[in-house]
Parts: structure tokens; C-alpha cells; sequence
């Protein structure tokens, strides 16, 4: 009981925030776990007001508020359409920290959370032998989106249609770069995310390859650790900062003018939430990432905003169509939007196609996936659906997270719909 | 408390994932948008058909056990908080099927969990138009806005909810179908009982069905704001056009510490020192809007607007209505709480009515906003607090009973369409008579016998 007390004082500290929710339910018209659930404790308005009746011993079951807040993407959609701008992603972030705490992690998160993800070699090293076993294990399914299915692993991966890990890594490939401003005078940071770094290869390669043509100078060391937003989710701030701790020491070793992600979530962590955390490590930590969040920018944007990159040539008098998907992070967390569909359309040979709800959450939301796959294929089957009522057979987006998804959906359902990253598309018209 | 064996039959009939027992879950269906006491109720189901609907309230009623429908959840007046802890809560978020949308009748039939916007939209992609447009039209749900009489910023010219009911089919409190209205434009088949259930909020009857009215959709519209000096002449203006023969489609007026606090936010460059903004909408044939809006303008010089601006397309109408999208949202951002009310007066009572609004803010050291629907006199005066202050919540519970009593003083009504609920129901003695409450009580006892249906809300059984 005395524990209870302090968790709900710990809950406390939220207590403006959570007040500041009137209870108005226009949540429910954006919530993507409300549209396939229609829970009331499946929408902010729900979660708040049972973080707030924990936070005032209203109800004294920590684990199935602990429940209900697990059963949300973190999409940001209610935040950025809230009348009465609540802080929810903070609410849930800081319920989740204290509410998991209070529980405990579990002990695989823990492991892949404080050991794994931020041990870059340890990471390394298990993917390096991962990699050439996976042929043992995935069968694939020969379509246009690359997936494969492994049965042998069901009890890991269910019925997951996903990509296989690259065979070799992208430092494995390139090695670590510092290379100097060519052109442009601009030299940024490359930072390519886990899945930039073992699934997507090719795509973090075609944003080198992108930077290169641009005359832009590269730094990307060995060793980056995951930014942290898996672990954040799950209420791990720990593993979080261990995380972001060795990436920090990297940054700090080099030269640069801009830190570019291709990968949103990453991109948004960097940016909005290292700042809020780094203090945990030290008051220098803070003030470093304090600067690199001034300095951190989505690919899309950097291209077209800082290098004002336009097309070359003409438009072809008859370009293919790509719909975009606008991920969450990018679109709600930083305001990107128009900037991936005009990179797009830097390439001659393609014009965007609007899909209907293109920034309605494809239902990944990172670790979500993992544990609850049935309401991440309905939120899913939304999105694919208006994918294939687009009548495009490129799908392109700028997160790898939503790429993997969007793989998944559109493999299960067997649509001859191909998912790229918004500069793959682009890289193409410079070969 | 619910007995386990009730609990079992639910799940039977419903299956087990629409039946929710456990503490979260209970507590999450225990408040809705108003200012009040949360209630939690003993057992919230999920009917996913109108035949399973019925077959739940008559085995409500045959237990008797109390029942609270909830649609969205979006009530300003607690008419979907649980009446007590043996409530079970039940849910029409499954019942969304949009049964016929007829071009030719120019009608549609609907199950009661069809969210409002939704409908209009599937409405307005066959080149039809429902009008009612409640804040709450992105979540709220058909069956809602028929219980509440849901009305919203088109009131004036187009009407409420209760002007697009032509027939409605409901559960009695025993279980058995009832249905009122038709498909046609005339029907005295019987008494109205389609009438009788608008506004009801949940205590006469549970809706499984609604047949609702559409309309043409407008050619054209034009919009036009105006800035004054003085309520009055607002009020004067408002007047003007209506006598003017002129009804705009809406016509929404925006106190000065509303303009304020939304130029504060949006940084609009809004007029600050402005006593009122007015903005007015017309809509129509193309030659007859083009028409009207130059009479507006007229009036609205005459009545002494210190600045008039005619949007001149899409983009610059939608900029002008920032404001008013506005209101609210910036309202709730200054405080935690946000009490919103909707005492009505005859539109020329408008200035006085303001003028007792802030005597009121004054009196009880509150800060209010007030903005809403200057064309039917429904004003939404918004009061800015801290419900966890007891003190202070003490003194707006205070302003709130006098900003009805200058209300009903004034000739007009305690609520213009957010409803009674818990919230106002001791005052509704006061606007109508002991014999109005004596009649509706009797009704209820009649046709819910065992008095289960919503049984705390409105005048209480």
C-alpha cells in the first residue's frame, strides 16, 4: 500500500497536465487504436483519466492502467489534435516511465534495452551471424515487397511478412566516414538508425549516395547505439540514456553542421526527447544535446530546405504514380510533410498521388508491433487499403518503421505495390 | 453489485469481448465532457447488432438493473455519466451502419452509433446536405445528438436536430420495438413519439434506428465579418439584418476577452480594443447570396462597425473563420477547467445579457469568455478555473446559478443545446412549472414502471 502511495505520488507530478484535459473526447476522431478497438480506454481521454485516478488512488491496479497505456502507438495524432493542447505524449511518456518502473521491465527488454541496443558491437556482432542463418529460417515469399516469412520462428515473429536482414551491414559496407564539404560547403552527421544500419541498407545508401551528389560532407563513426525510442516506450529512460550516452560521446568527436536521420522516429528522438532526458546523465550531456537538437534534421528537410535541391530537367510527360505515407513522427512530431512529397517529385519520372488518410498511423508504433501484432494488422489494413484504393504501385515514405509495416500489410494481402524510402526515389534520377 | 451469473449471460449473449468488467475498463466509461462527479458503473456491454441492443435492455429491465446508453461520451451535462454503481453502461459504438442514403426521397436511415460527421459526409458525396453541426460533430454520434437535440452554428437558418428526425424506432424500458414516423414527408400514423424521444436523453426509451430528413446543399455562400465598439451595436446589427429579411446561415458573435485571448494565441492581429466581432455567413443561389451579403454589409455599416471585411474566396472565408474555430480551443488552453454554458435569451436580450455576464465575471472574481450563436441568442459564456480549488470552484458554481437566473429573467432558457442532465436539473422547476414536472415524472413512471432507464437525469423518476 505504501507503494501505491508513492507511485500516485510520483503520478502527481502530472497533475497539471492531466488537468488540462477537459474531457472533451475529440481524440476519438484521430486515434488509430480508437478506430480499430472503439475503447474508451483505448483513447488519450481513457488513459488520462485512469493515469490521473492512479495518480489519486482512485483505483489501486498499477498493472492494468500499465495495460491500458501499452495499448497506445505514441503516433501523436490526439496531441496534434487536441482542442485544449494537453501534453499527451509527455503524460504517456512519463506515466509509462513510472507506471513500468513501478511493475519492473521486463527482463528481455532489459536485456535487449541496456545490453544490446547500447552495445553497438554486441548488436553488431549477434546481426553479423544473424544474418547468414536467417536462409535456415525464412522462406520467401517472392514479391515485390521483399518479405519473407520464417514458421520455424512463429513464436517470435507470428505471421510477420517482414524483410530479412541486409547481408552485409551499411558500416560493414562503408566503414566510418568523415568526409570533408564538398560543394555545397555543408558537412552533417549521418545518423541511419538501427534499421538504416541492418535492414534498409540500401535505402541509408542511397542517402549517402544523395549527400555525395549534393557535395555534401559526411561524418558517420562506428558505433552509434540506438537513439533510444524503443526503450523510452517502455518506460526504460535507464536503457534510453545508455543509449544515448555512447552516441552522444561519437557526436561529440566530430565536425558537422547538421545531424541527418532518414529515419523519423529517430530524427523526432534526437530532436525533441534527448534534450528532455540528457540531464539524467550529466549537466554537459544536456548541453550537448541541446545543440544537436538545433542541429538535427530530417533528410527530406535538409534537402529541400537547406540545399534547396530542384529538379533537373523536365518532368516526363507521363510519370508513375507514388502515393506518400506520412509517418508520424514526421509529419506530427516535426512538421514535415510537404518536403517528402517534393523530393518525390525531384525525380522526373514521378508524381505524387494522394492516398485518402495519408497521415493516419500505419500501426507499427515501433515495439507495438511486437506486442500487440493483431491490433497492428487491423491498424494496418486501414492504411493498405487506402494504399491499393490510391491506385499507385509505389507506396513511399520516410521512416523505416512504417516501411516495415507497410511491407507486412501489403504482403499479406498479396498487392503488387513496391514500398520505398522518399530519397531512394529520388537517388534514382542520379544514376 | 452485478451478480456473476448476470455477467455470464451478457458474455453469452454478446460474447465475452463485448462485455467489460474489469476495474479499468469500468472506470473509463464513468465520466463524459461535463464538469461533474465521475460514477462508476457495475458493467459496460457492447451490442454489435439492434436486435442484440434490444435483447440487453430487456434483460436490464426483467433484472432490474439501471442503464445509461453512451454514444460518444461528448455530453455537457452528464446526461451519459452511470446514475449509480449498479449502472450498466451501454454501448452504440458498434451499431454505425448508414442503412440507405435515398437521392430520390432525400432521406437517410441510420443505425444510432453512425458518428455525426461521418454521416454528413457520405451524405455530402451524393450532393446532399444534413445540416446539424454540433462542436462535437467529429466524434459525436446520431443517436446522441436525437437525445440531446444536438444543435451547432447553422441553428438559425437551417434549424437543430430535431428539425432532420422524421422517424426514429426505439426500445421501450421493457424491451419491445416501438417505431414513430416514416420514409415520407407527412405522417399522423399515431401519436409523435419520434418527436417525444428528441431530447429525451436516455430516459424515455433506447434509439436503434433514426430516418433522417436532407436537404439540397447550398450553391454558393459568402462570409463577412464585422468589428465593433460596442456590444450593442452588435446586438443592433444582428437585429438589423434578421428584419433586413436576411438569415444567414450562421452568425456567430466573439466577446472582447474571447478576441484577446485568441490573438494572443494565433498572434491574427485581431482588432484588441474590438467590444464584439460578428461573423456572418450566407448561403443560397449564387445572385441571391450575392444579394444578401450586400444587404449585410449595408446593415452592418449602419449599425456603426468600426471595420467590415467580404472574404473574397475559399481561403480567405476560412481565414476569417480562424477566430471562431479558435474560441473554444483557446479558452480551454488558459485554465485546467473549462466550464462551458449555453443559457440562451431572445437575441435582442443579447446586450443585456452580456452586460449581466460581466457583472457576474466581476462579482465572483472569474474570468470569462463568451462567444457562440449571436442569430438564435444561444451564447456560450466560458468560465476559466481551476476545478481542484475548491474555493474558486465555489464561486463559479455561484456565477453559474446566476447566469441562469439573468437568463431565465430575460425570457430565456436554461439551456440551449447542451441539455439538462445531472448539471441543471434542480433548475428546471424554475424555467418551466411545478406542473410540467409533475406531467413528466407521471410519463416517466408510465412507460419505465420500474424507473431504470437514465433514471437521475432531467426532472429523475
Amino acid at each position: 500500500m505504501s507503494d501505491l502511495n508513492s507511485l500516485a505520488q510520483k503520478l502527481m507530478t502530472l497533475d497539471d497536465s492531466l488537468s488540462s484535459c477537459m474531457r472533451c473526447g475529440m481524440c476519438q476522431a484521430v486515434c488509430p487504436m480508437f478506430g480499430a478497438t472503439m475503447m474508451e480506454a483505448d483513447v488519450a481521454r481513457g488513459k488520462v483519466v485512469l493515469v490521473s485516478n492512479l495518480a489519486h488512488k482512485l483505483i489501486e491496479d498499477p498493472k492494468a492502467v500499465a495495460d491500458k497505456l501499452g495499448r497506445c502507438l505514441l503516433c501523436g495524432s490526439c496531441q496534434a489534435n487536441c482542442p485544449s493542447g494537453v501534453p499527451l505524449m509527455d503524460i504517456f511518456m512519463t506515466a509509462r516511465e513510472i507506471v513500468y518502473t513501478y511493475i519492473g521491465l521486463h527482463p528481455l527488454k532489459k536485456l535487449i534495452f541496456r545490453y544490446l541496443l547500447a552495445s553497438p558491437g554486441l548488436f553488431n556482432l549477434s546481426m553479423r551471424f544473424g544474418a547468414p542463418c536467417q536462409g535456415l529460417l525464412f522462406k520467401s515469399k517472392n514479391n515485390v515487397q521483399q518479405t519473407s516469412a520464417a514458421p520455424l520462428l512463429d513464436s517470435i515473429l507470428g505471421a510477420r511478412h517482414i524483410r530479412r536482414l541486409a547481408p552485409k551491414s551499411l558500416y560493414a559496407i562503408e566503414g566510418a566516414l568523415d568526409e570533408p564539404a564538398g560543394a555545397s560547403g555543408i558537412k552533417v552527421a549521418f545518423y541511419p538508425g538501427c534499421m538504416g544500419d541492418k535492414f534498409y541498407v540500401d535505402m541509408a545508401r542511397a542517402c549517402l549516395k544523395v549527400l555525395r551528389h549534393h557535395g555534401v560532407g559526411i561524418y558517420m563513426p562506428k558505433g552509434f547505439a540506438c537513439c533510444g525510442i524503443p526503450a523510452l516506450s517502455s518506460g526504460d529512460v535507464e536503457g534510453m540514456t545508455k543509449e544515448m550516452a555512447v552516441s552522444l560521446g561519437l557526436f561529440d568527436k566530430g565536425q558537422f553542421d547538421y545531424v541527418i536521420t532518414p529515419c523519423s522516429s529517430c530524427t523526432s528522438t534526437i530532436k525533441e526527447l534527448w534534450v528532455k532526458y540528457a540531464d539524467r546523465i550529466s549537466p554537459e550531456a544536456k548541453a550537448q544535446a541541446e545543440a544537436l537538437s538545433a542541429k538535427t534534421m530530417d533528410i527530406n528537410d535538409f534537402l529541400i530546405n537547406v540545399l534547396h535541391v530542384s529538379m533537373q530537367g523536365k518532368p516526363e510527360a507521363e510519370r508513375e504514380a507514388v502515393t506518400y505515407h506520412d509517418s508520424c513522427h514526421l509529419k506530427k512530431s516535426l512538421g514535415v510533410f510537404k518536403e517528402p512529397r517534393a523530393v518525390v517529385e525531384l525525380n522526373p519520372h514521378y508524381k505524387i498521388t494522394e492516398m485518402a488518410e495519408a497521415d493516419r498511423c500505419c500501426g507499427c508504433g515501433g515495439s507495438f508491433n511486437l506486442f500487440h501484432y493483431d491490433l497492428s494488422r487491423q491498424i494496418g489494413q486501414r492504411k493498405r487499403n487506402n494504399v491499393v484504393a490510391s491506385g499507385a504501385k509505389i507506396v513511399a515514405a520516410g521512416c523505416p518503421a512504417c516501411m516495415m509495416q507497410l511491407e507486412d500489410v501489403l504482403s499479406q494481402n498479396g498487392d503488387p505495390v513496391r514500398v520505398k524510402h522518399v530519397v531512394e526515389l529520388y537517388a534514382e534520377s542520379l544514376d | 453489485m452485478l451478480s456473476a451469473a448476470l455477467i455470464k449471460d451478457f458474455e453469452a449473449l454478446l460474447g465475452k469481448q463485448n462485455v467489460f468488467s474489469d476495474e479499468a475498463d469500468l472506470q473509463s466509461y464513468s465520466y463524459d465532457s461535463a464538469v461533474l462527479n465521475p460514477v462508476v458503473p457495475a458493467l459496460v456491454v457492447r451490442p454489435t447488432s439492434t436486435e442484440l441492443l434490444g435483447r440487453c435492455v430487456k434483460m436490464l429491465y426483467d433484472n432490474g438493473i439501471p442503464m445509461t446508453v453512451r454514444g460518444a461520451g461528448t455530453n455537457l451535462s452528464g446526461g451519459t455519466i452511470p446514475d449509480k454503481s449498479d449502472t450498466v453502461v451501454i454501448l452504440t459504438n458498434a451499431l454505425t451502419r448508414i442503412l440507405e442514403i435515398n437521392e430520390n426521397d432525400l432521406y437517410a436511415v441510420v443505425e444510432p452509433g453512425v458518428v455525426t460527421a461521418q454521416f454528413a459526409a457520405e451524405v455530402a458525396k451524393r450532393k446532399l446536405f444534413y445540416p446539424p453541426d454540433p462542436g462535437s460533430q467529429a466524434v459525436s454520434t446520431i443517436a446522441g445528438n436525437i437525445a440531446e437535440n444536438a444543435g451547432g452554428l447553422r441553428g438559425l437558418k437551417y434549424g437543430v436536430t430535431k428539425d432532420y428526425v422524421m422517424g426514429i424506432e426505439f426500445f421501450d424500458a421493457t424491451g419491445e420495438v416501438v417505431k414513430s414516423g416514416s420514409r415520407t414527408v407527412k405522417c399522423v400514423t399515431g401519436y409523435n413519439l419520434a418527436g417525444m424521444m428528441v431530447q429525451s436523453e436516455g430516459t424515455l426509451g433506447v434509439i436503434s434506428q433514426a430516418i433522417l430528413k436532407l436537404v439540397p446543399p447550398p450553391k454558393a455562400s459568402k462570409a463577412l465579418v464585422a468589428e465593433f465598439n460596442d456590444v450593442q451595436d452588435a446586438a443592433d446589427a444582428v437585429a438589423g439584418i434578421i428584419a433586413a429579411h436576411v438569415v444567414p446561415c450562421t452568425l456567430e458573435f466573439l466577446d472582447n476577452n474571447t478576441i484577446v485571448r485568441v490573438d494572443d494565441y494565433t498572434k491574427a492581429g485581431l482588432n484588441r480594443d474590438a467590444a464584439a466581432i460578428l461573423l456572418i455567413e450566407v448561403d443560397g443561389h449564387p445572385a441571391q447570396v450575392a444579394d444578401e451579403a450586400e444587404v449585410v454589409e449595408r446593415v452592418l455599416k449602419q449599425c456603426k462597425a468600426s471595420a467590415v471585411i467580404v472574404a473574397k474566396d475559399e481561403a480567405e472565408k476560412f481565414k476569417l473563420w480562424e477566430a471562431r474555430r479558435q474560441a473554444l480551443p483557446v479558452l480551454a488552453r488558459c485554465r485546467p477547467t473549462t466550464v462551458l454554458e449555453d443559457a440562451t435569451v431572445p437575441r435582442s436580450q443579447i446586450p443585456a445579457m452580456m452586460k449581466a455576464l460581466g457583472q457576474i465575471a466581476s462579482k465572483y472574481k472569474l474570468e470569462m469568455g463568451t462567444f457562440g450563436h449571436a442569430g438564435d441568442g444561444n451564447l456560450h459564456p466560458t468560465i476559466l478555473c481551476d476545478r481542484r480549488d475548491a474555493e474558486e470552484f465555489k464561486r463559479v458554481e455561484a456565477a453559474v446559478d446566476e447566469i441562469f437566473n439573468v437568463a431565465l429573467s430575460l425570457g430565456g432558457t436554461l439551456s440551449g443545446e447542451h441539455g439538462i442532465g445531472t448539471a441543471k436539473a434542480k433548475w428546471m422547476e424554475k424555467e418551466t412549472s411545478r406542473g410540467t414536472i409533475m406531467f413528466s415524472k407521471r410519463l416517466r413512471k408510465a412507460l419505465d414502471p420500474k424507473g431504470l432507464l437514465n433514471p437521475t437525469k432531467m426532472i429523475g423518476i
